[in-house]
């Protein structure tokens, strides 16, 4: 294929590759390098990439001044319950439609996948109102159970997928061992599907950990704030903090690039597979 | 196929009998979704349409029906149409853009160049980014006084002033559509690059042979093949866009001037602001509708394509 291309099509081919390359990384780089530079620096003239003189000045504000890690372990608390919940509930509801005898099973998982496609502005108002009732609000308790929920489709709909490629032998043989319904899926299925649940509970990890909406309308208390809602909130009295916005942006940002680049692959193949999605 | 439906009746019945009914076990294992998806998505809705007919309010602590009267003053408020209008306009625009960069980088992506798992790693970055820190990461690129983005315009020449780009009603929602066109176009273009991958390698060999140009390959042999995978991603990226919140919120707040209000901006504000749970919810329901209605005319158009290209 590469010896059909002429020398004007390989040009063409990695310009348009390092235009790519700047257009996801760029942007990031640049705030990256912003909240390691002084405020004299970023209100100059000229704005530099390479930080000089290098100052470590903003992650201390975001910490310090801040309390950027109170946010970050709301964050954490919050997402990790959301991932482990959506992982049990979305495999057992995928078990049940991919492997038990179920009918009109395809009708539902449209209706489970088409409630991703309500505008959450139009739940957000009478949830607000059940957990005000219930004495939910600047709860950890009333942001997972409503990101539980807002995971399930995707979950349920990519562990399906996968649970549909595994052959249908290994059932029966199971059975024939005397397997039951809860051992063929706890110690057959799941232990079978690791890297599909390694995808689905990353899916369900970044939801939650970028779910700004309802965390807003649910949490006015610092000590319930998840990191997006915080961030939002970052503001001086006087001028727009943009070195401490852009360490605090380093800070949730850097460990979910992390992540993502090293499950990548399992995440482009599961998203295609489990449909388009966002 | 299925576990249980195969099971043998005999020899078992009297396990069996013991342990549940077989056709019970799959409903058992659903129902916590179920109940999840009731009470989280399903109750709000058809809360929401309820509240919608009553004038709740959390300051007057009102709560009488009301019937269609909020959907009569919605009718007649400007601020819902320049919020109806700043949202259709917004889905449109960032969809076509996204579906059409999109695709470009899908093709790019197609070709076999070195470097070529780094640059679709990096595509990850902006999807995974959280999009709080996306739009306070263009509220520093596109400042209106220090912004690197004024910097380069005015040193290629292109404008010769600073401009203030999301602090001008002009420019303010401009901003945000390109913010929300970095975030989710290189998503889309790995979305259509699995698409593209699917097309026969040997069809376009033969078209080569033929000595097939590469835009004739292109219009004639993978377009086509690729149309359904481009429409559905175009139906839900602009069932998303429609809902854009975050962005708007946070980088302007719906200014300045209302120049970027939008409807799910403007039904957090009645919401969360005045506190008019009923008339809030009319225009959040009314939002729904006009979402539903987005999908079902998507879906006829799609399945119509796929109609006729089979």
């Amino acid at each position: 294929m590469t010896d059909s291309r002429s020398t004007l099509q390989t040009i063409l081919i990695y310009f348009g590759a390092l235009f790519i390359l700047i257009w996801s990384a760029g942007p990031f780089l640049w705030q990256f390098s912003t909240s390691l530079q002084l405020d004299k620096a970023l209100t100059e003239g000229t704005p530099r990439l390479i930080p000089s003189p290098f100052t470590l000045e903003h992650y201390y504000n975001a910490f310090v001044e801040k309390g950027l890690h109170h946010y970050v372990l709301n964050s954490l608390i919050v997402s990790l319950a959301t991932t482990a919940l959506c992982l049990i509930v979305g495999s057992l509801s995928a078990f049940a439609l991919s492997r038990l005898d179920i009918k009109g099973r395809f009708g539902i998982l449209m209706v489970i996948l088409s409630v991703s496609m309500f505008p959450q502005i139009a739940l957000v108002g009478p949830l607000y109102l059940l957990a005000s009732d219930l004495g939910l609000l600047d709860t950890h308790t009333a942001l997972i159970i409503t990101y539980l929920a807002l995971g399930l489709p995707l979950v349920t709909w990519v562990l399906f997928g996968y649970f549909e490629t595994l052959p249908r032998e290994i059932d029966e043989a199971a059975r024939m061992d005397g397997v039951g319904v809860v051992g063929l899926l706890w110690h057959i299925i799941l232990p079978m599907s690791l890297p599909s649940l390694v995808t689905t509970g990353l899916l369900a990890f970044i939801t939650a950990w970028n779910e700004f909406l309802f965390a807003l309308a649910f949490t006015s208390d610092p000590d319930s704030q998840t990191i997006p809602v915080g961030i939002a909130n970052f503001t001086n009295q006087y001028y727009v903090p943009w070195g401490d916005i852009a360490a605090a942006s380093a800070v949730v940002t850097v460990p979910l690039i992390i992540l993502v680049l090293v499950f990548q692959r399992h995440i482009i193949e599961g998203l295609t597979q489990g449909g388009i999605k966002e | 196929m299925a576990f249980t439906a195969s099971a043998p009746a005999t020899g078992q019945s009297s396990k069996a009998r013991r342990a549940l009914p077989r056709a019970l076990w799959p409903w058992l294992l659903l129902l916590p979704a179920f109940l999840s998806l009731a009470s989280v998505s399903f109750y709000p809705i058809v809360n929401g349409l309820y509240l919608s007919l009553t004038n709740r309010s959390l300051i007057t602590q009102d709560n009488d029906f009301i019937g269609f009267a909020n959907y009569v003053q919605l009718f007649n408020d400007p601020a819902f149409w320049n919020a109806w209008r700043h949202t259709i306009w917004f889905t449109f625009a960032s969809t076509v853009l996204e579906t059409l960069i999109g695709l470009g980088m899908a093709l790019i992506l197609c070709e076999a160049f070195s470097g070529r798992g780094v640059i679709r790693a990096a595509m990850l970055v902006p999807w995974a980014m959280p999009t709080v820190v996306t739009s306070k990461m263009f509220g520093w690129l596109f400042d209106g006084q220090h912004g690197v983005i004024n910097f380069i315009l005015l040193h290629l020449g292109l404008i010769d002033q600073n401009v203030n780009w999301y602090g001008s009603p002009d420019t303010a929602l401009l901003t945000i559509i390109l913010a929300d066109v970095w975030k989710t176009t290189p998503f889309m273009a790995l979305l259509l690059l699995t698409g593209l991958q699917t097309v026969p390698k040997s069809l376009i060999e033969a078209a080569r042979m033929d000595g097939a140009k590469a835009w004739i390959i292109f219009w004639n042999i993978r377009l086509p093949l690729l149309l359904p995978t481009l429409l559905i991603a175009g139906l839900f990226r602009a069932l998303d866009a429609f809902r854009v919140f975050d962005l708007v919120y946070v980088l302007t707040g719906g200014g300045p001037a209302d120049s970027t209000e939008t409807l799910s901006t403007l039904s957090y504000k009645v919401l969360f602001s005045t506190l008019q749970f009923g008339y809030g919810s009319a225009v959040s329901t009314a939002m729904f509708v006009t979402e539903g209605l987005i999908a079902v005319v998507f879906c006829l158009f799609l399945v119509r394509q796929i109609r006729k290209t089979t």
